[in-house]
């Protein structure tokens, strides 16, 4: 058995099959557009104001829909299918509230720079502004998390505000870019003819090609640098440019830590990766950026996450930032050498220049040092399961070339700490939202861009309850991710902020009254399985990952633990608990 | 160092582009003290005024922030030119026959003009500079102000550029 993904037709067939100028409706329109756009599936939910796109839809069957059971888990599985493809994510809602369920899931998209299409129905034009039955103002309302949006007022635009919504949500920065369709517009009838290829936006230009003059600077400066670091983020995986930094590392033998966003952009077995950075990062990383006098960041935005308290990040460093967005350079941090530029560009047209960084051999001893004094460590038990273990286990009986999704809290750090990414585009997580509910349908989404590949969803107990309800598309499409719960009963990380920094006071995290997880996939028709010691976890994964369907895994784990390194807030990112492991 | 700045955006005149706009100033905590909105030399494209309080890292924020919306055109920090700066305001005095003259002597000395006059009131419109207006507003106030009304800024930069 395997995931009922549709087969991939080429866009020169559907061209000619659908190209034809024809009078038809909007929803037929939408529908071709999205296919004249290189569209696979779209995840959605019916409803009144989408009714004539549904009704397009019926028996449509040049693109897969899959009807989620929650708007939000459609537009995080949309999500995950465009981080673990690289290519757009479109999902479907209706009017009111439909649209507002998508709000989360936009917001976590724009955050983390992901590329959606999101398309709302809406009450007819004639009723916009009256109160009508589900009408709310979604363009007004996500104004502020979306790249860009559309109220489509008639039928006519429609071919080319959808061909300019893949456009903006695809290149430069990459984003969620939202399309309002009211109910008459859906159903108005018109001449269709396909959009030119050709996108007239006189506003938006992405800068792709960086300044000649930024990269000479840069590249004097490895010369100079005694202790160069690279800080790599998300922007080196969206643009593609993980090759070319794995050669601008091998040229210049700089250390490099990748961000949370960044895992999988450089090979983590490499002696010069020094893990993540930052709250949760590898002591090293975080001494490494506060004693180098080069901090090359490529493709990561200053996160405070990332910085600890900013006065006082890198002190002895000269800045050099690499992003195709103008905006982020010198927002949080200010910078010495600002390159504006698509990432892949940027490295291609640097590596030719750069040389290895030949003052800096005293350094890169000191990185290994670090590297070797001070890994990730954990007390490990005989009688509890530890959920630092479970992820091990789940790295080793993997080999790391999973696609793994996380929910959002101690798990996810864990997950970032102990799964080690060798690929881009494996490591789906809500960084800049730190969005619960986003790991299993995420998975869903990666498993509809990837049905070749292992898809393992790593949660907690908590996050797990928000988006539970799509065990069901997993289980009746066959889509066969392997959901882990890691159960510690409570809401760890904010148990773990409340034991550190509110003095033991536990304040509503305890998680009593859960499910049965196991019953709970049952109920959905999912195999359910539990681990509670470390032969039954062994086993049980096992047992997993012959399984050919989507299986449930609870690994009931120790209640106390507490992810380590952590820097806590208002501290510079040297000064770390470090737990006593 | 905190200073006033006034940056002319030119848009796409959509539906929704000054909601953009203004949107941006709100969540990004970047203050608008007045903003202006109409056609510019070309169709299709409104000229916004917007004079803005902040700092050199600030002002380039706002920039930046602003040439990310699809409808924004282009940026221009006018006050980084010389520039001409003009508002416009109206202004409702309360005016018994016995102080008009008086009145009328402070709106001559400011260039100003009454346009209206009811029994007992005058309206009084005074273009200029914001601190001319001011200092207008001043004056008046002695009199009793019942109603003030000011345009917000509008400039370009001087000169053939």
């Amino acid at each position: 058995m395997s995931a009922q993904i549709p087969e991939v037709r080429s866009t020169e067939q559907l061209r000619e099959k659908w190209m034809k100028p024809e009078v038809i409706t909007g929803s037929e329109i939408l529908l071709r557009s999205l296919l004249l756009e290189g569209v696979e599936c779209v995840f959605g939910y019916p409803g009144g104001a989408v009714l004539y796109i549904y009704d397009a839809m019926y028996g449509f069957e040049d693109f897969k829909h899959v009807l989620t059971r929650h708007e939000q888990g459609a537009i995080h599985a949309a999500d995950g299918y465009a981080r673990a493809s690289g290519k757009v994510g479109v999902c479907i809602a209706t009017s009111g509230p439909g649209a507002t369920n998508l709000v989360t899931g936009i917001a976590t998209a724009y955050m983390d720079s992901v590329p959606l299409v999101v398309i709302t129905g809406n009450v007819a034009t004639t009723l916009i502004g009256t109160d009508a039955f589900q009408e709310a103002d979604i363009t007004g309302i996500t104004m502020p998390i979306t790249k860009h949006s559309y109220l489509v007022r008639d039928v006519k635009e429609l071919p080319r505000v959808i061909h300019e919504a893949f456009h903006i949500a695809s290149t430069g920065r990459k984003g969620p870019v939202l399309i309002d369709i009211p109910k008459d517009v859906s159903a108005a009838l018109t001449l269709f003819e396909p959009s030119s290829n050709a996108v007239n936006l006189r506003g938006y230009n992405p800068r792709m090609v960086p300044n000649k003059l930024q990269l000479d600077k840069l590249a004097q400066a490895i010369e100079e640098a005694e202790r160069p670091m690279i800080l790599a983020g998300g922007g080196v995986i969206y643009s593609g440019g993980h090759e070319a930094l794995f050669e601008f590392v091998k040229r210049t033998e700089i250390p490099i830590t990748t961000t949370l966003l960044g895992l999988g952009a450089f090979p983590s077995g490499h002696e010069l990766w020094t893990g993540m950075p930052g709250m949760h990062g590898t002591y090293t990383s975080n001494i490494a950026i506060q004693e180098s006098d080069l901090l090359i960041n490529i493709g990561a935005r200053f996160d405070d996450r990332v910085t600890g308290k900013l006065d006082g990040f890198a002190p002895h460093a000269k800045i050099v930032h690499i992003d195709i967005d103008p905006a982020e350079i010198g927002k949080n941090v200010p910078t010495d050498i600002p390159i504006v530029g698509d990432v892949k560009t940027v490295l291609e047209m640097l590596n030719p220049e750069v040389k290895r960084a030949a003052k800096a051999d005293a350094w890169r001893t000191r990185i290994q040092q670090l590297k070797m004094e001070q890994p990730f460590r954990y007390q490990d038990s005989d009688t509890v399961l530890k959920p630092q273990w479970v992820i091990e286990m789940l790295n080793e009986t993997t080999r790391g070339e999973a696609i793994v999704t996380t929910d959002v809290g101690q798990h996810q750090m864990w997950s970032a700490q102990y799964y080690k990414f060798n690929q881009p585009r494996s490591w789906i997580t809500s960084g800049g939202l730190g969005t619960m509910g986003f790991g299993l349908p995420s998975a869903i989404g990666a498993q509809m861009a990837h049905p070749e590949r292992l898809v393992i969803s790593i949660n907690g107990d908590g996050g797990m309850q928000m988006c539970s309800q799509e065990l069901a598309i997993c289980a009746i499409n066959n889509i066969p991710v392997k959901v882990v719960i890691i159960n510690n009963q409570v809401l760890g990380m904010v148990r773990q902020w409340q034991e550190l920094i509110y003095d033991n006071r536990y304040s509503h995290i305890d998680l009593e009254g859960s499910p049965d997880f196991v019953k709970l996939a049952e109920a959905y028709g999912v195999k359910g399985l539990r681990a509670t010691n470390k032969e039954e976890a062994r086993k049980a994964w096992a047992e997993a990952l012959e399984t050919p369907g989507p299986v449930v895994v609870e690994f009931v784990v120790s209640k106390g633990e507490n992810v380590y390194p952590m820097v806590t807030q208002g501290s510079t990112i040297d000064q770390m608990l470090l737990g006593d492991a | 160092m905190s200073m006033r700045h006034t940056i002319a955006v030119l848009v796409n005149d959509q539906p929704g582009v000054l909601q953009r706009v203004s949107g941006l100033f709100g969540r990004r905590g970047f203050n608008i003290e007045s903003i202006t909105v109409g056609q510019s030399e070309e169709t299709g494209l409104s000229r916004m005024v917007i004079v803005t309080l902040g700092d050199e890292q600030t002002l380039e924020q706002i920039e930046k922030q602003l040439y990310k919306l699809i409808d924004v055109i282009k940026v221009i920090n006018l006050s980084s030119n010389p520039m001409v700066a003009r508002e416009l305001a109206l202004i409702k005095v309360i005016a018994e026959p016995a102080n008009r003259p008086e009145i009328m002597g402070v709106v001559e000395t400011f260039r100003a003009s009454v346009v209206d006059i009811g029994s007992h009131s005058l309206m009084v419109q005074v273009v200029g500079d914001s601190t001319k207006i001011d200092a207008m507003i001043e004056l008046l106030k002695p009199y009793g102000i019942r109603e003030l009304s000011r345009t917000g800024v509008t400039a370009m930069i001087r000169g053939n550029v």
